[in-house]
């Protein structure tokens, strides 16, 4: 089947949306940009591809009401042991390159030593790993590196200790490796996981299993259908690596205009909040692109900005806007500078504020900061709708409503869970049009 | 280990030859020529003038033999050969701010590192001032600090500002009252020679005559494709006619060259000459507000020449006088038109009349829209700026955009950034155009 697919290649994250031709978002995929954009644009390609897969399998089974009522439980497991083989591949090249790592000189009269303890360690990850993977676990995030690597600085301090093997080599070595275990693609092994998982998830749902033929057919009829990526559209900062034409890039302000567009066609005003930008656009009722502006020669007030105050205060990204909407009030930062606000924020906390309070600043420095960049793109009009990595985060939204409703009154304010998504999906619209509506064909780069 | 992309192995190529056309090799020998007289003016008996180009009075200057500095040229010029950024710096450790107009921190820095030009003469040191206010309070400031530096002669002509937006007799007036009691007589005094208003007259008749080929040359943009940059190789163009050169048969027969140029390429329907050498298709049409940015100045250029972007007109090739709505030096009336220049300088017009030349050029010159490039250290320029975009925006319905740089502060350009606000903007201007073409057929 033809499919339609947008990459957003952005500064922290790359973000893949795969869409069919009646333009349904079919996937989506998201990994880390890892200063690797073709790696990042293929494994966040795949990623989308594999929930495409996802998405089918839930549409084919649905027809052939083999799971009746527990359609959702089926798919929900089967992605979750499909993930987990996927991890466990991932695990097993990581330990072949640790060791390869480990071997030679490099470690002297402790080399033997470290073999040892990472045949352990990885021994305990392996075992560990299905817990990863069970309904509601909390993880770091959904990236190899970050679970991989919590586990392993977790289990490595006590299996260095027990194996009396300094940890800070054991680090060295997964230092070296994950890089190279990160720009691997697995692309081929996907079917092969699949079934895999599926074998995992009959074991767990004894009541499926017994419905084994029935509900195989269906998916291996998905899988047996090709995903033709028909016409790729790429955007933001990496945009230049893509393997296609000029043709096949646009500007992430215009895929961010037309991204919001298609999730709320009501769209006139658009803010962005990623990673090293802030985008402030506006768009016409054909969620064409009238005027934007954006943060010019600064990044503070953008995505990094919370970054380095979480790691000021030692705690998680994700961690900051909970903690600020514990707030009773509001300590005013001045300063948006990122490194000053650092600084704000130490003196703040020696004058004895609470931490939540300075939290709630913090993130208000933020939005007062995008307050200015969307009023010089034209203020904001009805209805607003606000995308990026900040907008999952509830103290900005909190700010922003706020100032919102202060400056401009009443306002639809939109912000859909999957915003991370909107560049990619305006990419993927491009892609439907240019196939569909202008009947372009594939371009390869010059 | 896996490698995704293997990058080929490019063996160093040489520095390709840049493309420029004949009056460009012209205007860059006159402009090595006059940091020769320069460097050479005080061993050959000559004194030594600075101005500004907005408002310089090189006719007058010429009267009094005075070898012609021009403080911005010279910073632009550095920024160009890249030599501004230790300038700059070297000011900013002599004590001025990081938020101090560039122009004045590299030339403040230019003379703490011995004052050498840009070519690598020497600079000498200045024998008077003239400062023709218009519009630029830095200007002010600017001559205060050479003046304690080199302690030298002064001479501030006082332009009023077109607040209004017209010229009044009285105005006018003021400012002549000024050049007869003031000016003349200050440059009389600091170069012993006397006035002749019929040197003045026959300089002024020779400046006309290239004032016809440069509007002539900024006005063949209206011709599809265009046979020529309006910013990127204006500013080039303008070169002669706003420094040393007005007024001198050198700059009239490098306006003759170039307008013969310029006249085979509208024939043959060829587009402007960019580094790179001819622009193939002409994709958009732009008209630019405010200075480039000269540190790096290729770079930018190659951001629209790329993407198939001309710039049709440009306020900023106005900056050194506004020739192009029918303004002329007049040697009938010499003090009066001196003043009436001066006057008219694109930085002494208020914001209504600035509004209403970029919505002309628009219009006239069928541009697609407005980008403007705020400049971080010239307040002058920049204030008010984004007003004008929404008006202009309002006005015309075309659209606008708004990058932001520095003048000659190398660490104010973000190539990444503008580059990528700049492909924005274009690819904006290619969704309204299938928009409206589909508009229209539906």
């Amino acid at each position: 089947m033809r499919c339609f697919i947008g990459i957003d290649l952005g500064s922290t994250t790359t973000k893949a949306v795969v869409m069919d031709e009646d333009r349904k978002v079919l996937g989506r995929g998201i990994t880390n940009s890892r200063s690797n954009y073709d790696t990042a644009a293929t494994v966040a390609k795949q990623e989308a591809l594999v929930s495409a897969r996802f998405e089918l399998f839930r549409q084919a089974l649905a027809k052939s009401g083999a799971l009746d009522g527990k359609l959702d439980e089926f798919i929900g497991q089967l992605e979750r042991d499909f993930r987990l083989e996927q991890f466990l591949i991932q695990l097993t090249d990581l330990e072949e390159v640790c060791g390869r790592n480990a071997e030679g000189t490099r470690f002297g009269e402790h080399a033997a030593g470290v073999a040892q303890a990472l045949g352990e360690l990885f021994r305990r990850l392996r075992e560990d790993s299905p817990a990863l993977f069970i309904p509601n676990a909390k993880r770091k995030s959904d990236f190899f590196r970050d679970i991989a690597g919590a586990q392993y600085l977790a289990l490595g301090e006590a299996v260095a200790k027990d194996a009396g093997v300094r940890y800070d080599l054991l680090l060295n070595v997964y230092d070296r490796s994950i890089i190279e275990v990160e720009n691997r693609e697995y692309g081929d092994a996907i079917s092969r996981n699949l079934m895999a998982g599926m074998g995992r998830t009959f074991k767990a749902l004894p009541d499926a299993a017994a419905r084994g033929d029935r509900i195989r057919a269906p998916i291996q009829g998905v899988l047996d259908t090709a995903l033709e990526e028909t016409y790729v559209v790429g955007t933001g900062y990496g945009r230049a690596r893509l393997p296609f034409s000029k043709e096949h890039v646009r500007s992430e302000i215009l895929c961010h205009g037309l991204g919001a567009h298609v999730m709320y066609p009501s769209t006139a005003t658009v803010l962005d909040i990623g990673g090293q930008d802030t985008k402030a656009i506006q768009v016409d009722r054909a969620g064409i692109v009238e005027s934007f502006q954006m943060n010019d020669r600064c990044a503070a007030g953008c995505g990094r900005y919370l970054g380095y105050i979480a790691d000021e205060m030692n705690m998680g990204l994700h961690e900051l806007g909970p903690l600020a909407m514990k707030a009773t009030k509001t300590v005013r930062i001045n300063s948006t500078c990122t490194v000053f606000a650092g600084a704000e924020l130490r003196d703040r906390l020696a004058l004895g504020e609470k931490r939540e309070d300075i939290m709630a600043g913090l993130h208000r420095a933020i939005i007062l900061r995008a307050m200015s960049i969307l009023a010089r793109s034209g203020g904001i009009r009805n209805e607003f709708t606000f995308t990026g990595g900040v907008a999952k985060n509830e103290a900005a939204v909190k700010s922003l409503r706020e100032l919102i409703f202060d400056n401009y009154g009443e306002m639809t304010i939109n912000i859909d869970p999957d915003s991370i998504y909107t560049g990619a999906l305006g990419g993927a619209t491009f892609a439907w049009r240019a196939v569909v509506e202008e009947g372009k064909v594939v371009e390869a780069r010059a | 280990m896996s490698t995704p992309t293997m990058q080929p192995q490019i063996a160093p190529k040489a520095k390709p030859q840049v493309l420029k056309e004949d009056a460009m090799w012209l205007q860059k020998e006159m402009i090595n020529r006059n940091y020769h007289e320069l460097a050479t003016a005080h061993q050959d008996g000559r004194k030594v003038s600075a101005t500004f180009v907005p408002g310089n009075l090189n006719e007058l200057l010429m009267c009094f033999n005075f070898a012609r500095s021009l403080p911005e040229t010279n910073a632009l010029q550095n920024g160009m050969r890249k030599k501004s950024g230790k300038m700059i710096m070297d000011a900013e450790r002599d004590g001025h701010s990081e938020d101090v107009c560039t122009y004045v921190k590299a030339d403040l820095g230019m003379m703490l590192q011995g004052q050498v030009g840009p070519t690598g003469e020497p600079l000498p040191h200045p024998d008077v001032l003239l400062l023709s206010y218009t519009g630029c309070f830095t200007f002010m400031k600017w001559f205060e600090l050479i003046r304690q530096k080199y302690n030298c002669e002064t001479v501030m002509l006082h332009v009023p500002y077109q607040g209004d937006g017209k010229v009044s007799p009285a105005m006018r007036d003021y400012v002549v009252k000024q050049l007869k009691e003031k000016v003349i007589p200050t440059l009389e005094k600091v170069s012993g020679v006397k006035f002749d208003i019929d040197r003045l007259r026959q300089y002024m008749r020779e400046s006309v005559k290239a004032e016809e080929n440069l509007v002539r040359v900024l006005q063949s943009a209206k011709n599809r494709p265009s046979p020529i940059d309006g910013y990127f190789g204006a500013v080039y163009y303008i070169g002669p006619i706003f420094t040393a050169f007005r007024g001198m048969p050198e700059a009239t027969r490098y306006y003759d060259t170039l307008w013969s140029e310029v006249e085979q390429r509208i024939r043959e329907k060829k587009g402007p000459v960019t580094p790179e050498g001819e622009m193939a298709e002409e994709k958009y049409r732009l008209v630019v507000e405010g200075p480039p940015n000269w540190t790096s100045f290729r770079d930018f250029w190659k951001m629209f020449y790329d993407e198939g972007a001309v710039i049709v007109a440009s306020t900023y090739a106005k900056v050194g006088g506004v020739y192009d709505f029918g303004f002329r030096h007049d040697a009938e009336r010499p003090l009066e038109s001196l003043a009436e220049y001066c006057l008219g300088c694109y930085t002494n017009l208020n914001f209504p009349q600035r509004i209403d030349m970029i919505c002309k050029y628009l219009d006239e010159y069928q541009a697609d829209g407005l980008l403007i490039n705020s400049i971080k250290s010239c307040n002058s320029f920049s204030a008010g700026q984004l007003l004008m975009l929404r008006e202009v925006e309002k006005r015309t319905g075309k659209p606008a955009a708004f990058i932001e740089s520095d003048l000659v502060d190398p660490r104010y350009f973000s190539a990444a950034n503008i580059k990528n606000r700049l492909e924005s903007y274009f690819q904006m201007i290619k969704q309204k155009r299938v928009a409206q073409a589909a508009a229209g057929v539906h």
